[in-house]
């Protein structure tokens, strides 16, 4: 993995900074959602090997939540993003 | 060639000429009543229990790289079944019961060794979860013991006993724990697979999973098609890859695990130890190198290898526990890909397509399985019927709300 990360609010900062939420594809069902939906929100995970987008938050630093998007075998970072920007369809 | 002392007294008398090769190299054939996908550990266990205790004929295990490549040679070969959960318990209890008959069962030397493991406590709270848990295994007659801190300051001086955060208050011993050669035990089930005819097919990637009506007909492989009865995949940090050639939705994630080995030393650390202050373990190898590793990485990876930091965590753990270690130096460190389940604990199960069975989400726990994996796989897939040691690891339990959480994480596979 990188060692260091480009918080979009921080700059370059250390991976230690950084916890990782996981997958950032998934959508947090309504809750009145079927058994099904809330159950592959909650357990099943698409895993790719390569390019993969996840949740990562600044833990010891901004505390915001980011997108990092990276490759699972390579290790290499493309880019991150805030990722309340990246909810909203743009990015900083 | 059945290995004996008389073997190798008589071959040595002939100059080690007569030694034969531990198994064939066959080509593959068009079509197995039984394949496996994997040739690590748990797959090659699969089909050496298959053949041999539920007489399958015609069984082949396909290995894209070399036979034991994977995590059964990348592993701190530690054996032992000191479990919590009722769900868990059973079945590594069985494994270690095979474990205690495998180099009679396969002719082979494991070199497993029962020195005993000890988990040390730091706490009160800490102390009573020791002591519910050793209870635990005594429920399912497995025999624990605690270890009050003089006992243990007799039996390990080197340890820090008196650390500001983590003060040593005890330990959990399980006797009939300890190591095996890990490799060993790769060789031997494959050998043992080999001698009861199953192929080996090795560098033979597997590239799709062909279905005709729904149904598992074969394999596309770099080796051409091959085609089977029933697939049983053992893929273990490529079980999400492998998975979804055959449009399965699974629960794993594949995260990156690192060891490590030091210089040989004679012999200091008698047991295999672990620590309570974060996720720490060592043992010392026949060899005398001291092994050991602690956490995950904590990002999912599908690269054997890790990061320095992690590197630099696990330093700081040891020194912890054993302030001597910082004298000693570390030769080798390397990385393996778990495949992390979303509770932590294994699944071993049919799939929706009928003749798929499913063996993975060993976390970084699946060396001590092995031999349990493989036979409660087997009588999956020769009996079509789960064994009664693996009937809580089915794949459905996480829909229908029983998942087996030892650690209580939650489904968050970088936390178990």
């Amino acid at each position: 993995m990188a060692s260091l990360i480009h918080c979009p609010h921080c700059g370059i900062r250390p991976k230690e900074e950084f916890t990782v939420r996981g997958d950032a594809s998934l959508v947090r069902p309504e809750p009145d959602a079927s058994d099904e939906a809330w159950h592959e929100y909650v357990h099943i995970r698409a895993n790719p090997r390569g390019r993969t987008r996840e949740h990562w938050q600044h833990l010891y630093g901004c505390r915001r939540f980011l997108v990092v998007e990276r490759d699972t075998v390579t290790h290499e970072v493309y880019s991150v993003t805030d990722g309340a920007a990246a909810a909203r369809g743009g990015s900083r | 060639m059945r290995y004996s002392a008389f073997a190798l007294v008589k071959q040595a008398l002939q100059g080690n000429r007569g030694w034969t090769p531990a198994w064939r190299e066959p080509q593959p054939k068009p079509h197995y009543d039984v394949i496996i996908v994997g040739g690590g550990g748990h797959g090659l266990a699969t089909a050496y229990y298959l053949a041999k205790e539920f007489g399958v004929k015609n069984i082949a295990v396909l290995e894209k790289g070399y036979l034991g490549s994977g995590n059964v040679g990348r592993n701190t070969t530690i054996v032992r079944s000191n479990y919590l959960l009722p769900g868990n318990e059973p079945f590594y209890e069985f494994s270690l019961k095979l474990w205690e008959g495998l180099e009679q069962d396969l002719n082979y030397n494991v070199m497993l060794s029962q020195r005993g493991i000890i988990n040390l406590f730091h706490n009160d709270a800490d102390r009573d979860a020791h002591i519910r848990r050793g209870n635990a295994m005594w429920m399912e007659g497995v025999p624990a013991e605690m270890l009050d801190r003089e006992t243990l300051k007799k039996m390990m001086p080197f340890l820090n006993f008196d650390h500001a955060r983590f003060p040593i208050m005890g330990g959990l011993l399980q006797k009939r724990a300890g190591t095996a050669r890990h490799d060993a035990v790769a060789w031997g089930f494959a050998r043992g697979a080999d001698r009861h005819g199953v192929d080996l097919i090795q560098h033979c990637e597997v590239t799709g999973i062909r279905r005709e009506n729904g149904v598992v007909v074969g394999v596309e492989t770099s080796r051409g098609f091959i085609g089977c009865g029933k697939l049983g995949l053992a893929a273990a940090g490529n079980t999400s890859v492998v998975g979804q050639m055959a449009g399965l939705k699974l629960p794993i994630e594949s995260h990156v695990l690192q060891a490590f080995v030091t210089e040989g030393l004679k012999p200091c650390i008698d047991h295999v130890i672990t620590y309570g202050a974060g996720h720490f373990y060592i043992s010392q190898s026949d060899k005398g190198g001291l092994v050991f590793g602690a956490e995950i990485d904590g990002f999912s990876s599908y690269a054997q290898r890790g990061g320095l930091a992690t590197v630099e965590h696990v330093m700081e753990e040891g020194v912890t526990m054993i302030p001597g270690l910082s004298r000693v130096r570390v030769l080798r460190s390397w990385g393996g890909v778990m495949d992390m389940s979303m509770d932590g604990s294994p699944i071993i199960s049919r799939t929706d397509i009928d003749n798929l069975y499913l063996n993975c989400g060993w976390c970084y726990g699946g060396f001590k399985a092995t031999p349990a994996s493989g036979f409660c796989f087997a009588h999956l897939i020769a009996k079509g019927e789960t064994h009664p040691a693996a009937r809580f690891l089915r794949l459905d339990r996480f829909e229908r709300g029983y998942p087996i959480d030892e650690h209580g994480a939650g489904p968050q596979p970088n936390l178990h």
